[in-house]
């Protein structure tokens, strides 16, 4: 006779096993460990307290003047505007148009001029520099910064047309000569600027508009010549040594008409101040008016500043982003190694028998509060700083607001990425001292070397900042790359080969990858 | 010497410290024949150092040789190791210092393979590209001063920065966090240095700075310009990790492991 025993089941009622309960059960995990909750506080301390230590340190200090702040453009950033101006007003619509043909220049591949006694020309050699700029200008006043739209013949990129600092349209290609000479002409008509180019006076093309918005009524208009110094970059290790000196470009005109309400009398010449050589500025600039020839010589630039040198205020307040990075990576490495240290791992697969779902729990609870911690570290650590640097004399660069929100919430993202891609690649090792160095190796260390001048050919760097996890570091750029502008876009002067979300794609990637192999692994092995 | 027995059998009896050793060798070694057949130098102007673009590689060789020093003090904790080996061995500072003689030791033969094979490699890659003794560059040949200082002075620089991590570790006893703060004392120094405007203040913090200082050992042009001699560089590594030794130590001491 036998008497079946009903197995025990217990009375309690199935749990629910959503995915609602599995992010629970990993925040739990998470806040319950003091260690890890006090190393996240840690991080956005010292993400803060970075932005204090570096503000209050850079002081600026100019003898005892004010240090100078670059004059601030119609759109908001910093400019470059020096250039020779030989002017007279324009009230309402008109226009004007020249014949260039020729424009020369002088250099000097040293900066200071001979001083003793003689011209400042003297051991110039003669060479135009690639942006070297002669051509006609409508500008709303002679203030510094003020709106423009101007066209020009340039030393090696043909004619151009140029507004506002940051436009730039392409027209004739070739080099001016009295043998092919270039005709300009620019039209106002209210608050559109047309340019036109033409090589033989009749056969006009337009090469750009400009709508100056608020342009006013009686602007400024005539001819003017700029040249940025002379520079060369030498491919030495420690990435690009820029150096240099002043240069001057001087544009030959003839064939000036004009209509519209323009006074009878002569032109007026003026030095739009800022040039890159005082001796130069005094003695070299000028123009010469022969019947209808005009010869204009200048030096400077109309452009948007770039390569002002080190790093900007926004960088500078978030130069803790690095300590807050390598703690994130930490905390992200054993939020899944100490499981496997433990033996807390086989409890958590028991309970959550798809492991998959376990590891986007963790993935999530991970990344919201890192992203979280990290961008109120971040909003206390940008204004904080660049009030410090403020303080200290140092001029702050005019950001966009939606620029400066990209760089706030691009930091934070930056941070929880890193952490989940520590996460996952602490999934594959399951030791926390190989995931640690492994993903702080991949991100900081290239991030270093690209940086650091002295340490890899150039070339490499670039290479470094665009393949690997640090290209997401390209998210804090602050300051845009212009092909009008010559000057040393490496990423130590804070200029990265890829556009910022392209660069943080580039992270996101990596870890996307790091997180499908970790879930692959996951659920392949014994844990 | 029994302790030194004991913790060298640790040691060979793991595949992880033989394996990793190894793979930093081959790791820096690579590093240093992409670096010395990236340097592109068009005319003489460039100022190449060939003995510091050999051994470009150390600055991720390192890493892994932080780990594997991590490793041996944290891994005995992770696994409840460290209380026999203290029964075994009462005197707490004698394991330290078997585990630094014998981590350390290990460290300079994989140091050695790897920067030997790095300075080869380089002086026939970068003859290849021009840096050579026909250009006005230093032949790169052990045969030369500055060259035999950078390629000793690397070795050792690996060996203090295995010491300077395994004081780390003993302090932290995690491994995660022992090699965080590792690598963030080697890596951090020369960001935030490089983000610091005032010249004096950048100066300080190079002079300071394990990595940055203790790699003015690798420099065999412009030693001049250096804020440091080279030797007194790698003084500064030197000082760091006997810091990190002896603070290690007397927290082993004092502790309860």
């Amino acid at each position: 006779m036998t008497t079946t025993i009903a197995p025990y089941r217990s009375e309690l009622g199935t749990g629910r096993d959503g995915f609602a309960q599995l992010l629970r059960a990993e925040w739990t995990k998470f806040r319950s460990v003091r260690g890890w909750v006090i190393a996240l506080l840690t991080g956005a301390l010292l993400i803060v307290g970075l932005a204090v230590l570096t503000g209050a340190n850079s002081i600026c200090s100019n003898g005892n003047q004010a240090c100078p702040v670059p004059p601030t453009g119609p759109e908001g950033g910093w400019v470059s505007d020096s250039f020779y101006f030989v002017r007279q007003p324009l009230t309402g619509n008109g226009s004007i148009t020249v014949r260039v043909t020729s424009l020369t220049g002088l250099y000097s591949t040293h900066p200071g001029l001979a001083a003793a006694g003689g011209s400042p020309t003297a051991d110039m050699a003669p060479g135009v520099q690639p942006w070297a700029k002669a051509g006609i200008i409508i500008k709303a006043s002679t203030a510094r910064g003020s709106a423009y739209a101007a066209m020009m013949v340039t030393g090696t990129h043909g004619v151009r047309m140029q507004w506002d600092f940051t436009h730039d349209a392409g027209g004739l290609a070739g080099t001016v000569s009295a043998a092919s000479p270039r005709w300009l002409r620019l039209t106002r008509t209210g608050d559109v600027i047309s340019g036109y180019d033409s090589s033989d006076g009749v056969h006009w093309t337009l090469v750009g508009t400009a709508t100056l918005t608020g342009f006013p009524a009686t602007a400024q208009g005539g001819l003017f010549a700029a040249t940025p110094g002379y520079t060369k970059t030498s491919a030495s290790l420690g990435g690009s040594s820029l150096t240099g000196g002043p240069a001057l470009a001087t544009g030959a005109f003839d064939h000036v008409s004009r209509q519209g309400s323009w006074p009878v009398a002569g032109w007026t010449g003026q030095d739009i101040q800022g040039s890159t050589d005082a001796a130069l500025a005094a003695s070299a600039q000028g123009f010469t008016q022969a019947g209808d020839r005009l010869t204009v010589s200048g030096s400077g630039d109309i452009s948007p500043a770039t390569g002002l040198g080190g790093p900007s205020s926004v960088q500078l307040a978030l130069a803790g982003t690095f300590i807050g990075l390598i703690l994130m990576v930490v905390i992200g490495a054993m939020f899944i190694t100490a499981e496997y240290r433990r033996g807390l791992i086989r409890t958590t697969l028991t309970a959550s028998p798809r492991r998959g779902r376990v590891l986007a729990a963790k993935a999530v609870v991970l990344a919201g509060v890192t992203f979280v911690t990290g961008l109120i570290a971040v909003a206390i650590a940008i204004p904080l700083g660049q009030h410090l640097l403020h303080e200290n004399g140092n001029p702050i660069y005019p950001m966009p607001a939606l620029t400066e929100f990209r760089i706030a919430a691009g930091t934070a993202a930056l941070l929880a990425v890193a952490a989940v891609f520590a996460l996952s690649v602490g999934t594959l090792l399951r030791r926390s001292a190989g995931a640690v160095t492994a993903v702080i190796a991949g991100i900081v260390l290239p991030y270093m070397l690209a940086t650091i001048p002295g340490v890899l050919p150039a070339g490499a760097e670039e290479w470094l900042v665009r393949v690997t996890p640090a290209a997401g570091f390209a998210i804090q750029q602050s300051s845009s790359q212009y092909t009008q502008v010559t000057a040393s876009y490496t990423p130590a002067d804070g200029y990265f080969p890829l556009a910022p979300w392209a660069g943080f794609a580039v992270l996101c990637a990596w870890t996307a990858a790091a997180l499908v192999l970790a879930a692959y692994a996951l659920r392949r092995r014994d844990a | 010497m029994k302790t030194l027995h004991a913790e060298w059998t640790k040691v060979r009896t793991v595949a992880g410290p033989g394996a990793l050793l190894l793979a930093a060798a081959a790791l820096t070694a690579v590093v240093g024949v992409v670096a010395a057949n990236a340097v592109t130098c068009p005319g003489q102007a460039c100022q190449v150092d060939p003995a510091k673009v050999s051994l470009t590689g150390i600055y991720l060789g390192q890493a892994v040789v932080a780990m594997v020093a991590v490793t041996a003090v944290s891994g005995e904790y992770s696994t409840g190791m460290i209380r026999l080996t203290l029964a075994a061995t009462p005197r707490r500072w004698r394991v330290l210092a078997a585990k630094a003689a014998v981590t350390g030791a290990a460290t300079l033969a994989a140091g050695a393979v790897a920067v030997l094979a790095s300075v080869l490699a380089g002086s026939v890659l970068l003859a290849r590209h021009g840096i050579d003794a026909a250009h006005g560059y230093e032949a790169l040949s052990l045969g030369h001063g500055a060259v035999l200082r950078a390629t000793i002075g690397t070795v050792l620089y690996l060996g203090l920065i295995a010491l300077l991590a395994l004081g780390v570790a003993a302090m932290i006893r995690d491994s995660a966090v022992a090699i965080g703060t590792v690598l963030g004392l080697l890596y951090l120094f020369p960001i935030v240095a490089s983000l610091v405007g005032n010249p004096g203040w950048h100066r300080h913090l190079d002079q300071l700075s394990p990595m940055t200082a203790g790699l003015y050992i690798q420099a065999t042009t412009n030693v001049n310009a250096l804020p440091l001699t080279p030797w007194q560089g790698l003084g500064v590594l030197a000082a760091w990790a006997a810091g990190a030794l002896l603070a290690g130590g007397l927290l082993l001491r004092f502790r309860d492991a």
